[in-house]
């Protein structure tokens, strides 16, 4: 069987060529949407003209589009200082929902006389913790024992969100509440307050990108998570403490998703609900992929998805599509941008027979 | 007791196919994190094919190849593009979530046909299903279940009987010397996906035909995540995912159960029960390195045969 391709690994592939091959592949990949809309009986540009329409049409339609990027922003960074090291972080989703677990614990248990300040505090400091223990739990495991983290972040989401349902259920139901299976709203001094009609959580994320930032290109600790993320056995060549880097890095990751939680719980839904994640730990996983692991451009991407989602919100109030639209219309992009990586790192041309037959 | 019994093989059976298929897809090297998608798909277009064409025949081949037509979008990608497992098959999950829940929004609501629900009505297996005690637990379900019982004793004989079986754990467990020894890795690679996919899809069918035949959105509800769990909790194993399926299925019923019988216990802590077991399995055959509860070396690795 012969293969008339032949495929061989470049590393000639200019900046400007990397770019387009990328750009080529969002725009076909909503090409593709667009087909798919069509097959399904739906006029794509219509359905697109408000998502766009539906993200930054108004003005609260733009503070709503940015109330989606903050938690996407803050895990996709937690999510990129995982990755730098090679660590599969797919837990992103639990460390979210126990630092909001963590930040609800403090809610519910503050005086209502405190000062919002320290109650905000204590529960940005109690979701940290949470989250960054959810995060130790396997990094420990996996600098002692070498155990796949991928799957024991994996299985840690699960874990967290049944825990936080049982206690939705159960312990923590709110008496008031009439039976119905919920938490407290929480009272007003543990709410964010908001800057510029959008919750503070927007400059937390532009200074966790900052920090992530300077942690990765610009501090020793950023160089050896680089480095073992490279190889192990470099690093350990160059004398670094593997396990400590791993468990420094988690804790770094997990309490960066923490935070999330606690602005989706103080913030958003002014209360913890089982799905407060919503998703966002695992469509970070896919921005902070896209971004090529740089918080600089995940964030541009992290607000183009917020985008996507807000409008798919949109189109499902205005016109009764499902938004369910938008969860394709990602995974589409990302399926493409995927597919493109092969033709960046790969050449493929049509092999020459004639030297073959000399040969 | 019998009567539970048989409730849990009932709860056990999509996972069953799901997992059977997992384990098939990582055998030949790949992990496949987009079961819950391709569930979701067999479920969506198994339901909508029974709807519109109530014949449980043309039910059954929809969910085949929706699951298998995600599956190929998968290999296609990892294999042939070479793209990370983990995050194409995330992708596949969250593509194949959206896509469901929007085909299935005109059916919200609406049942499965008579034509196709009296076929998967429960039937018993003459002569089996009349042995006491495991016949009424085994033998006397829907004609869903035998197909899965099926599946499995294949996926067995096929994994540790047959040379392909043999070749598809050289795959697996060390693709370049399966390569250098002549098998077609590719192949390999592409039907065992293809055919795990179809498994995953069948597996959301039996959820949206069977177990609960209204239309709801994410009727798989995290059950693919629990056979990805329980592909390692069986160690590879289809015959002990059999057991392994019902255990779980099992353990997602217990606590309405008990809570029937006047005992307080929360559905939600057992539902932690698999992904807790999961782990501490996990932990422990890294730590013993036992060699048959270990993953096939290779699986996760993309393979380029210029690049060893």
């Amino acid at each position: 069987m012969t293969n008339p391709l032949k495929i061989t690994k470049r590393s000639d592939l200019s900046r400007r060529n990397e770019i387009i091959i990328r750009v080529l592949a969002v725009f076909l990949s909503i090409i593709c949407a667009g087909l798919v809309l069509l097959i399904l009986g739906l006029d794509p540009i219509k359905i697109f003209g408000s998502i766009i329409d539906g993200c930054v049409g108004t003005e609260l339609r733009i503070k709503q589009t940015v109330v989606k990027a903050i938690p996407l922003t803050i895990a996709s960074m937690g999510i990129i200082v995982a990755f730098k090291m090679n660590f599969w972080n797919i837990g992103a989703e639990g460390q979210i929902t126990m630092g909001a677990f963590g930040a609800t614990l403090v809610a519910l248990n503050v005086p209502e006389t405190m000062p919002a300040a320290v109650v905000l505090l204590l529960m940005f400091v109690s979701a940290i913790v949470c989250g960054a223990v959810w995060a130790f739990i396997p990094a420990i495991f996996k600098a002692k024992l070498g155990t796949n983290e991928t799957i024991f972040t994996l299985m840690m989401n699960y874990v967290a969100i049944k825990f936080v349902t049982y206690l939705q259920y159960g312990p923590w139901i709110d008496p008031n509440g009439g039976g119905f299976p919920r938490i407290a709203q929480f009272s007003k001094n543990c709410i964010l307050p908001s800057v510029l009609g959008v919750n503070m959580g927007w400059i937390y994320a532009i200074l966790c990108a900052a920090m992530v930032y300077f942690l990765i290109y610009h501090t020793k600790k950023g160089y050896e998570i680089s480095v073992v993320g490279q190889s192990y056995e470099t690093a350990r060549y160059a004398g670094m403490n593997i396990s400590r880097i791993i468990i420094v890095a988690m804790l770094i990751s997990g309490g960066l998703c923490g935070t999330v939680g606690m602005i989706q719980a103080s913030a958003v839904e002014k209360t913890l609900v089982a799905g407060i994640a919503n998703g966002y730990g695992f469509t970070a996983i896919i921005t902070a992929w896209l971004s090529r692991l740089n918080p600089v451009t995940c964030i541009f991407i992290c607000v183009a998805f917020a985008a996507l989602i807000q409008g798919g919100a949109y189109i499902q109030i205005a016109m009764g599509v499902s938004s369910a639209v938008s969860s394709v219309v990602q995974g589409l992009i990302l399926l493409f941008v995927l597919g493109s990586e092969f033709f960046i790192q790969y050449k493929v041309g049509l092999k020459h027979r004639e030297k073959k037959e000399v040969a | 007791m019998t009567a539970f019994l048989a409730s849990c093989v009932v709860a056990g059976i999509p996972l069953l196919f799901a997992t059977v298929g997992e384990l098939l897809t990582e055998k030949a090297g790949n992990l496949n994190l987009g079961v819950e998608g391709m569930m979701l798909m067999g479920a969506v277009l198994g339901f909508i094919t029974a709807c519109n064409t109530s014949n449980p025949y043309f039910t059954i081949l929809a969910a085949v190849l929706a699951g298998a037509g995600c599956a190929l979008l998968y290999a296609f990608i990892t294999v042939t593009l070479r793209a990370n497992q983990t995050v194409t098959g995330l992708t596949l999950t969250i593509f194949g979530t959206g896509l469901s829940k929007f085909l299935g929004q005109n059916y919200l609501g609406s049942g499965v046909p008579e034509n196709v629900s009296s076929f998967f009505a429960k039937s018993a297996i003459p002569v089996l299903g009349d042995i006491p005690f495991v016949g009424d637990i085994f033998f006397r379900q829907d004609k869903f279940t035998y197909i899965a019982y099926i599946v499995c004793i294949i996926a067995a004989v096929y994994m540790y009987r047959t040379r392909t079986g043999l070749n598809l754990k050289a795959v697996g467990e060390n693709t370049s010397a399966a390569d250098a020894s002549g098998i077609n890795v590719n192949l390999y690679k592409y039907v065992h996906i293809l055919v795990g996919g179809a498994l995953c899809g069948l597996g959301g069918a039996y959820l949206s035909i069977i177990r609960i035949p209204i239309w709801q959105e994410d009727v798989v509800n995290g059950r693919g995540w629990i056979a990805v769990a329980l592909v390692i909790f069986v160690a590879w194993n289809p015959i002990k995912a059999f057991f392994g399926a019902i255990l779980f299925g099992g353990l997602s019923i217990m606590g309405m159960k008990l809570q029937v019988l006047g005992l307080d216990f929360s559905q939600y802590l057992f539902d932690m029960i698999p992904y807790v077991a999961t782990i501490i399995i996990v932990i422990f055959s890294t730590h013993k390195k036992r060699k048959e509860s270990q993953p096939p070396q290779d699986l996760g690795n993309n393979y380029f045969r210029e690049e060893r």
